[in-house]
């Protein structure tokens, strides 16, 4: 008989590979690759991480006004960005920074958004992966529409790799608590979407434990709405992929919508503006710190032979590069011109706007003749007379 | 030339909408089958199916939230709010989303969404079935606001609304939706955003929109009868604003009135005045005189009678301005 909170039963958890590195059976969930995957995975986590540190760095030096670290979660973000299909579409927090790495966005464009140059920078279209969104939670409606979109488009169920797509709507534990995300959950199971809800539980929202948003596992929701959830070893980067690959195929299918917890940990604080000490034990952070997902994986190459430390010597020194160049280009970003945004505002500008636009342009006439070194404020530029910030480092 | 309720002009408007573009989609509570609760979807699903006329579960911000993400993938949304005072669980995904997007994006995303409200009192109707909640919309950058006063204007002001790549908060006097005139469905609309002078007169702008047009339009006749040569602009757009219409007009009668169902406090009147201010001190022979909803919430409706603006409250603020 279960009792009153519904959290009886033992709590599964998918894991494919422990934290000291050695590979397990799953009765359901198997990772088919082979160890240059497993080394595409590494080498994706050590960048995510490096590119990571390299922006908390920026921010302590005064050149981001915050940043929003994903540092212990990098097995959740790119074992389920690596197992998306080269058509799913990504609706992410303002976490997802190796996720965005998967989808090849330039880390340049996350550092813009958290620098105040613009609001979300990258082309969410071409990428395949939505700007980031802070109000927490109402990124999976959309991603629910979205997929919506997609079964009206035909593009679901048809058999053929190159059409049948899914979405995935990204959020976290504090997250499953906002209205937003229950709805998204409704709409996604009432018109049987094609989407994969990822819940990275990383124990903490803000200050708040996971106990205080949930009495029950959260994978186990995904029953009362009427689909299949499943809790994986958020760490434990072949899980995750593995357990994203069979539900986006299942949502590519036509078979609808699931959930994803993947149990992890924010070994940062929420963000650069937070003091974690002030409301967890650091034994808890040494208790997460030995199962770290990018150790593991090292531990599980050296042992099979197929990662020496010529090649985790080669990474390492691949991301030291990567984030001095993204540091240089991050000190590079142009500030935008306050001119420019009213052009933004509307697809079709209101002749109100333009008004505003056209005397504020007066206004900042009046001071060309004097400078910052007279006392007066600087003019500012024309519209269009900046060049576009050039985005270099794809990788 | 056919005659039509407001509520008819829109199915109609919608219909040719959803003919027009595969890319329109309805969603709501209750707008399939039921043809929403003033059948203003009425026929559309059984004619365009339910994967276009869409039954939403009952969440707002639902309806809105994933409307933004099929806007995203290149539909055109039309989204139905049942009532004016259920708008606000939507609030967040329409101010903080919707609103947003083509901004934050720098122009690259596009949010052509319609957001239907059928708004105002004067029905009798429960608590949260009788709000004018125009003002929190207009305040809101990155939305446009429109309100249709009649059926030839419901008919093309849908239409015109979906045709837009802005996200479009539309809305409809509910006490109107029965009122029936003839519609040329073969005309030529003027642009969404223009305000229209309704009524031409020399002594005093009258400047209203949606469920007052009306009342100010009968006010005008009764003003008539003392002598009084009212002119009565009906706004259309809320924002933008298509101010110089009011402003031409102020500067030939030089009295203005403002009338709004919604709230005194920081209404649609409250920017009127402001404007009309700067742009036509030197034209003005009184201030600029608003009448208004008061600043209560909204009454029980055995009392809505005395707290809508209505003919007397009207030509009382007339007078006012008059005796200046």
């Amino acid at each position: 008989m279960s009792d009153a909170s519904g959290a009886s039963g033992e709590i599964e958890l998918v894991q494919l590979l422990t934290p000291e590195g050695v590979r397990l059976e799953h009765p359901e969930y198997s990772f088919s690759g082979d160890d240059d995957q497993i080394k595409g995975f590494y080498r994706d986590m050590v960048l995510t991480r490096r590119v990571d540190a390299e922006a908390t760095a920026l921010q302590r030096q005064g050149q981001l006004g915050l940043w929003a670290s994903c540092l212990g979660q990098e097995a959740a973000q790119v074992g389920s960005g690596r197992a998306l299909g080269k058509q799913d579409f990504v609706f992410p927090t303002y976490r997802e920074h190796g996720v965005a790495w998967c989808l090849g966005v330039d880390p340049v464009q996350l550092l813009g958004l958290f620098r105040g140059v613009d609001l979300g920078g990258w082309d969410s279209q071409q990428n395949r992966f939505h700007l980031y969104t802070i109000v927490i939670g109402a990124q999976t409606l959309h991603a629910t529409g979205y997929a919506m979109a997609v079964e009206r488009d035909g593009l679901v169920g048809t058999g053929d790799p190159d059409r049948d797509m899914a979405v995935i709507g990204y959020f976290g534990d504090g997250a499953s608590s906002e209205g937003d995300v229950n709805e998204a959950f409704i709409f996604a199971s009432s018109y049987n979407a094609p989407i994969v809800f990822f819940c990275q539980n990383n124990q903490w929202a803000i200050s708040e434990p996971f106990e205080r948003q949930s009495r029950v596992p959260l994978y186990r929701r995904a029953a009362g709405f009427g689909f299949p959830g499943v809790r994986v070893d958020g760490n434990d980067v072949l899980a995750v992929y593995a357990a994203t690959t069979v539900a986006l195929e299942r949502a590519r299918s036509g078979s609808g919508p699931s959930l994803i917890e993947a149990y992890t940990y924010r070994m940062g604080a929420h963000t650069t503006s937070d003091d974690p000490t002030k409301y967890r034990l650091a034994d808890e952070l040494e208790h997460w710190r030995l199962k770290d997902p990018i150790e593991r994986v090292r531990a599980y190459l050296t042992r099979s032979g197929s990662g020496d430390e010529a090649f985790f010597a080669e990474v390492e020194a691949e991301a030291s590069d990567y984030a001095a160049d993204l540091r240089a280009r991050c000190l590079a970003l142009p500030d935008p011109h306050l001119l420019d945004l009213f052009d933004h505002v509307y697809a079709d500008q209101t002749p109100y706007l333009a008004d505003q636009k056209a005397k504020y342009a007066e206004y900042l006439a009046t001071f060309e003749d004097t400078g910052p070194e007279a006392g007066g404020r600087q003019a500012q530029p024309a519209d269009g007379d900046q060049p576009q910030p050039a985005y270099g480092g794809v990788h | 030339m056919t005659a039509l309720t407001m509520a008819k002009a829109l199915n109609a408007g919608l219909r040719r909408a959803l003919e027009a573009d595969p890319k329109v989609v309805i969603a709501g509570q209750d707008v399939g089958k039921l043809g929403g609760v003033f059948r203003v979807t009425e026929g559309l699903q059984k004619d365009f199916g339910e994967h276009r006329v869409i039954d939403s579960p009952l969440a707002e911000s639902g309806i809105v939230g994933t409307s933004i993400g099929m806007a995203l993938r290149g539909y055109r949304p039309v989204c139905e709010i049942q009532f004016d005072g259920f708008v606000f669980p939507a609030f967040d995904q329409i101010v903080t989303q919707v609103a947003k997007l083509h901004f934050r994006s720098r122009g690259m995303l596009r949010m052509p969404l319609v957001i239907r409200i059928p708004y105002g009192g004067g029905i009798g109707a429960v608590e949260h079935h009788s709000e004018s909640p125009e003002a929190y919309f207009c305040h809101t950058p990155g939305l446009k606001v429109v309100t249709c006063s009649n059926p030839a204007d419901a008919y093309w002001m849908i239409q015109q609304a979906i045709a837009s790549d802005d996200p479009i908060i539309f809305l409809e006097p509910k006490r109107r939706y029965h009122e029936r005139a003839e519609i040329d469905e073969a005309g030529t609309p003027p642009p969404l955003h223009s305000a229209r002078v309704v009524r031409g007169g020399t002594d005093v702008t009258l400047v209203a929109y949606g469920p007052m047009v009306k009342t100010c339009l009968d006010a005008a006749e009764a003003a008539n009868e003392e002598g009084h040569d009212l002119e009565v602009i009906d706004l259309r757009t809320l924002s933008p604003l298509d101010i110089a219409v009011v402003d031409e007009s102020v500067q030939k009668t030089g009295r203005v009135v403002t009338v709004h169902e919604a709230q005194l406090n920081l209404g649609l009147g409250a920017e009127l005045a402001a404007r009309i201010s700067e742009q036509c001190f030197y034209s003005l022979e009184a201030p600029v005189l608003r009448v208004a909803g008061f600043d209560t919430p909204y009454p029980p409706s055995r009392v809505e009678e005395d707290y809508l603006p209505d003919l007397d409250r009207v030509l009382d603020m007339v007078d006012r301005s008059l005796a200046y």
